[in-house]
């Protein structure tokens, strides 16, 4: 075996003399599961934005293990590429990828999920804000009565961000007596079964006394809605995010009152500039739109956020009109709906 | 009435190269299946796969599961399975990253960086693997339940053992100490790498020549004296070949600044450094030679390639049979410790999915290096060419840009493809 590495490396060495590396920056993404359905829109965006800078797509696919994303990255790395785009599997065990990364010198972009690492320019959609949507949506629907936060995953820092925004929107209407929390659950690995499972027993505990629940994203809304669903008490309010195509129909159909929206391709194409332009030399803090951020870790990172659009019975339309969802998706089984599902 | 036809007499025809100089065909073959392997990647990356430094990542990251592959050869040779390592490695890896995050330095006041956090955390972990697998072990020889009953029920339990001890959560930055074991975080550079290499190759040949020697004071055939020269200067070749590759991948020179900043000097302009061996990969080269000792020169390595022939008349000829299960099952767990060590040191932390699916890769790293699931036959140094295989194809279709769905079907197909070439190969040269 090492004989013919040995052998193998002899080869190598005549055909370097003869090939010639291609020219232009090559960005390369390691995304952490691509079995999930999200991520080839975010591919996409990214894909066009490089296309139109001449740059070239290089990606692997860690399949939900953070040690093969570690080796991913080593490949990537092998391969020259003048940017990393990285989708954590895990915020801390990333830590040596990123090391390596620095230690050549290449520029890592933090793609939607927080990597606790100065060294790493973290792009995301504001998570605070999302979950100040969520509750501000909930609130407007009802003002007051007996709510249940269902978190996401404990492993997952944005749960916890999107808490924060949740309880900052709530406070006020805690303090004055107005809503009650009378049941609060995190999500293992975001997945609705569990989500539907903690809703359960929060209804059976508290008998079924719940007026309206703060849901996380829409994976959960949609456990949450099914227990619901169970009682025949679909209808309150229930928020959600993500703009799942089935959580875009509930809100057509009346069982959930909001999906925050975080439009993918938004995030895609923005990612694919930055990774260009830190690739070309362009210094973190000078990328438009920069901010300096601490992240709850106490790093602090330079960090962009973008603006995600609450979609709601009223606002209805904007989904389609972006060609994220077919009408007949939006709208099946809706009947005298709000628009356009009328 | 019918005809007996006589056996004919397979005729004696002269010996080739090959049989002269008594090398393993079906070593042999995987070595060719490796080569062209790596070549045809190399060719598809535009020769970005046979770099030193791609070289390098390859056998840090085949460590992991080479070492319990090793193991995992001897449990399958004794007829049993242990699908069970991939989650007792993430409830080693998780009983070590406690103990030298929590236990050492918060409840026993060693505090940070204590040298003697890592040894401790690293026998904390071999005694916990190891009690884990002889427990198991116990359950299989003693209580009669089959292997694949036990370590399934291991597989469910220890997952989650390792996630209750943790709350799920990922534990680090491990110690300092603790991550020489990772790969890039240890290596010992060019000069101990040459000297290494100088010795194994003086071993190897001495061992060569020293089995010549013994042969034919024993008044056996031995090979032509070309042979023995040509298979001589192809270990040296490949011996020294494989630590010139690994010396020749330098040191970024941003991880090099890194390092010198951290010491509070200036890198000098013009700095260079080298790799050299990473201790993981020394960590694996002992294993597989101690392994290999136990399984040629020693009476329960004996008593397990005996067992795994034919269990009945080992046991009717006075072997422990019961203890023997719980020694190979204790073994497999100490290695299996030992992996959680490389694994965990390479991430820098203990994570919770640490470890998953490695069950199935081990298995198949063993059987695609030969190891015959019918019991009695395997060799450590084809399971560890099974796992760098199967690393290589990975590692390799991931860099060509495979899609994710694919690579697992090729590595599957790879799976079942080899093991019915080692069927017909065995049944044309008449082995079992």
């Amino acid at each position: 075996m090492r004989f013919l590495k040995r052998i193998a490396t002899t080869l190598f060495a005549v055909m370097f003399a003869t090939t010639a590396f291609a020219q232009g920056i090559t960005v390369g993404v390691s995304w952490s599961n691509f079995q999930e359905e999200r991520w080839a829109t975010d591919e996409a965006a990214l894909v066009a934005a490089l296309e139109a800078a001449g740059a070239n797509y290089l990606s692997a696919d860690a399949q939900s293990s953070s040690a093969k994303q570690l080796s991913d990255i080593e490949s990537l790395i092998a391969q020259g590429v003048d940017a990393l785009i990285i989708l954590a599997q895990d915020a801390q065990a990333i830590g040596p990828a990123v090391q390596a990364a620095a230690d050549e010198g290449i520029p890592v972009i933090a793609y939607d999920r927080l990597i606790e690492d100065d060294r790493a320019f973290y792009l995301t959609f504001d998570n605070v804000e999302v979950g100040r949507m969520q509750a501000r949506a909930v609130l407007a629907a009802a003002p007051t009565g007996r709510y249940v936060m269902i978190k996401g995953s404990p492993t997952d820092p944005n749960a916890d961000f999107l808490r924060g925004g949740q309880q900052e929107i709530i406070q006020a209407a805690i303090d004055a007596g107005d809503i009650e929390i009378v049941g609060e659950a995190y999500t293992d690995g975001w997945l609705p079964a569990n989500a539907q499972r903690n809703m359960e027993q929060i209804l059976t505990a508290t008998d079924n006394g719940v007026d309206a629940v703060i849901a996380s994203n829409d994976g959960t809304a949609g456990g949450v809605v099914a227990a619901l669903t169970a009682q025949g008490m679909e209808g309150i309010p229930v928020s959600g995010q993500d703009g799942d195509h089935a959580a875009l129909n509930r809100v057509a159909s009346g069982t959930q009152t909001v999906s925050v929206w975080k439009d993918a391709r938004d995030l895609g194409r923005a990612a694919g500039e930055i990774a260009v332009a830190l690739a070309g030399g362009t210094m973190m803090a000078d990328v438009d739109g920069a901010q300096s951020w601490t992240s709850p870790g106490g790093t602090t990172m330079t960090s962009m956020f973008l603006a995600p659009v609450p979609v709601t019975a009223e606002n209805l339309s904007v989904v389609v009109d972006a060609g994220w969802i077919e009408l007949e998706a939006l709208c099946q089984g809706v009947t005298n709906g709000p628009a356009p599902c009328n | 009435m019918t005809d007996t036809p006589s056996q004919p007499i397979p005729a004696q025809s002269k010996k080739s190269v090959f049989q002269q100089l008594e090398l393993d065909t079906r070593l042999l073959g995987m070595i060719g299946a490796f080569i062209v392997l790596a070549l045809g990647f190399d060719l598809i990356t535009d020769g970005r796969f046979l770099t030193p430094r791609n070289i390098f990542n390859l056998t840090i990251q085949t460590v992991s599961v080479a070492i319990m592959a090793c193991g995992m050869v001897f449990v399958i040779v004794n007829r049993h399975i242990d699908l069970s390592v991939g989650a007792l490695l993430a409830t080693t890896s998780a009983i070590m990253a406690m103990t030298q995050t929590e236990i050492l330095p918060n409840m026993l006041g060693f505090g940070l960086d204590n040298p003697m956090t890592a040894p401790i955390a690293i026998i904390v972990g071999l005694l916990a693997g190891t009690l884990i697998g002889a427990f198991q072990g116990w359950m299989i020889g003693y209580l009669t339940i089959p292997a694949f009953i036990v370590t399934l029920g291991g597989f469910l339990v220890w997952r989650n053992v390792g996630w209750f001890l943790t709350n799920g959560q990922t534990i680090g930055p491990l110690d300092a100490n603790f991550l020489i074991f990772g790969g890039t975080n240890g290596t010992i550079g060019p000069t101990w790498s040459w000297i290494l290499g100088g010795l194994a190759t003086a071993a190897a040949i001495a061992s060569l020549w020293n089995g010549r020697r013994a042969k034919s004071a024993h008044g056996f055939q031995v090979k032509p004296i070309w042979a023995e020269a040509t298979l001589s200067a192809i270990v040296a070749a490949s011996i020294m070949g494989f630590i010139w590759i690994l010396n020749s991948y330098e040191i970024p020179v941003g991880r090099l600044r890194r390092l010198f900043e951290a010491r509070g000097e200036v890198m000098p302009e013009g700095f260079t450094a080298y790799y050299g061996l990473p201790v993981s990969v020394l960590l694996l080269i002992a294993i597989a030679i101690g392994m290999t000792i136990i399984a040629r020169r020693t009476r329960f390595g004996r008593y397990i390639f005996a067992t795994g022939g034919n269990p009945d008349a080992a046991e009717l000829s006075g072997i422990n049979t019961r203890m023997l299960t719980v020694k190979i099952f204790a073994l497999m767990g100490a290695l299996t410790a030992v992996s959680a060590v490389v694994a965990s040191a390479r991430l820098a932390n203990h994570t919770n999915d640490i470890g998953t699916l490695d069950e199935l890769r081990v298995i198949a790293a063993a059987v695609i290096g030969g190891t015959a699931l019918s019991g009695g036959m395997g060799t450590i140094h084809g399971a560890i060419l099974g796992a760098l295989i199967m690393q290589s194809l990975q590692s390799g279709m991931a860099m060509v840009g495979v899609d994710a769905p694919f690579q697992n079907i090729v590595v599957g197909s790879v799976l079942v493809l080899a093991v019915w070439i080692d069927i017909v190969y065995r049944k044309r040269t008449g082995g079992h």
